[in-house]
């Protein structure tokens, strides 16, 4: 496996990044094809603020790796079973709603993890927290408001959201496990415990979903694997069209 | 059911500016919605510090037919203007 020869700060910071760039080349989709104009420059808005934090990290990722990998040469020339984004932010776009409450759930997670990142040791994670956060606490204020406008809509718009949410909770889980990367990482005041945001994280979910109308799903069986470099075939396809144009002109520049 | 949402009026107040401007207009379900649309669509490159909405419906214009009557009385009344009036000498505190 890749990730075992790896500094496993490099793998850290290789994780934040991942998971912004899947979600933003996820979002950057719904370009010119959102329901109404605002709503499409608002999705370009999101996507862009990712592409900017996955930018930080992953160029933090390549120095800390010491391999001679700028954010580009990870972005586009690793497969995917070098990602390590968590399954959430490879899921498809699928409806507005779906977007939507992929969007939350991990805008929610990302808002407390960073919030506790911004105490990192390292000043370079901690300095790249405190700027993504800010940004993240907007994308959580939309994906809330709109998740909860959508729930407690019109007939049509709630039962959508709830499939959204019956179908996207298995892969919440994984946000909330620790593996030997997080431990050496919370162990060197680096990184936050996953584990720890679950209560958070759950209180927050529990009181939007009240004023949404939505229920949230019984005993599910959580997939994990994505931050190990284990992934759906979603991705797959997600990395072909993102990857195409550098991996066929390797050369070539902006 | 009414699905078209109502238009917006938007004004920004930049960083150096003293008063709102109106800089545009948008769609949205409500003042809500209507703050964050336009926080993407007119505040992307650090144009603002404050927004305002107003609905469209609440924003009571003047006629232009009636721009000679509002506005064309007020041009040869050179005596609304403190340039028309001269100081006399040895006024203080002026």
């Amino acid at each position: 496996m890749m990730g075992t020869a790896l500094d496993p700060r490099a793998e850290y910071v290789m994780r934040l990044g991942d998971n912004a760039l899947v979600l933003a080349q996820r979002l950057s989709a719904w370009v010119a094809h959102a329901p109404i104009m605002e709503e499409d420059v608002a999705l370009a808005n999101v996507s862009l603020d990712l592409f900017g934090q996955a930018r930080l990290w992953l160029s933090y990722a390549g120095e800390l790796e010491g391999a001679g990998r700028d954010e580009d040469r990870l972005a586009f020339h690793r497969d995917a079973r070098e990602f390590r984004n968590v399954l959430l932010v490879e899921r498809p776009n699928g409806d507005f709603a779906a977007t939507t409450v992929r969007g939350y759930f991990y805008d929610l997670w990302s808002y407390l993890g960073l919030g506790a990142l911004e105490g990192s040791r390292s000043e370079r994670v901690a300095a790249i927290a405190e700027k993504s956060r800010k940004e993240t606490a907007y994308h959580l204020r939309r994906s809330e408001d709109w998740m909860i406008r959508l729930g407690d809509g019109t007939e049509e718009s709630h039962t959508r959201t709830q499939r959204a949410v019956d179908e996207l909770w298995r892969y919440t889980g994984e946000l909330f496990l620790g593996d030997e990367v997080d431990a050496a990482m919370l162990e060197a005041g680096i990184g936050f415990d996953p584990p720890a945001l679950l209560d958070p994280w759950f209180e927050r979910v529990h009181t939007a979903f009240s004023s949404a109308m939505l229920e949230i799903p019984g005993d599910t069986w959580m997939q994990r694997g994505g931050k190990q470099g284990t992934h759906t075939e979603q991705l797959s396809y997600l990395l072909v069209e993102m990857q195409a144009l550098p991996r066929a002109m390797p050369e070539a520049v902006w | 059911m009414k699905r078209e949402w109502p238009q917006w009026e938007i004004f920004v107040r930049s960083e150096a500016g003293l008063a709102h401007k109106h800089v545009g207009s948008l769609h949205a379900a409500d003042a809500r919605m209507a703050l964050e649309n336009a926080r993407d669509l007119y505040t992307r490159r650090n144009e603002g510090v404050s927004i305002w909405v107003v609905k469209s419906d609440d924003v009571h214009a003047t006629d232009p037919s009636e721009e000679d009557a509002f506005f064309r009385p007020s041009e040869d009344k050179n005596y609304r203007f403190p340039t028309f009036y001269h100081v006399p000498e040895g006024v203080k505190h002026l």
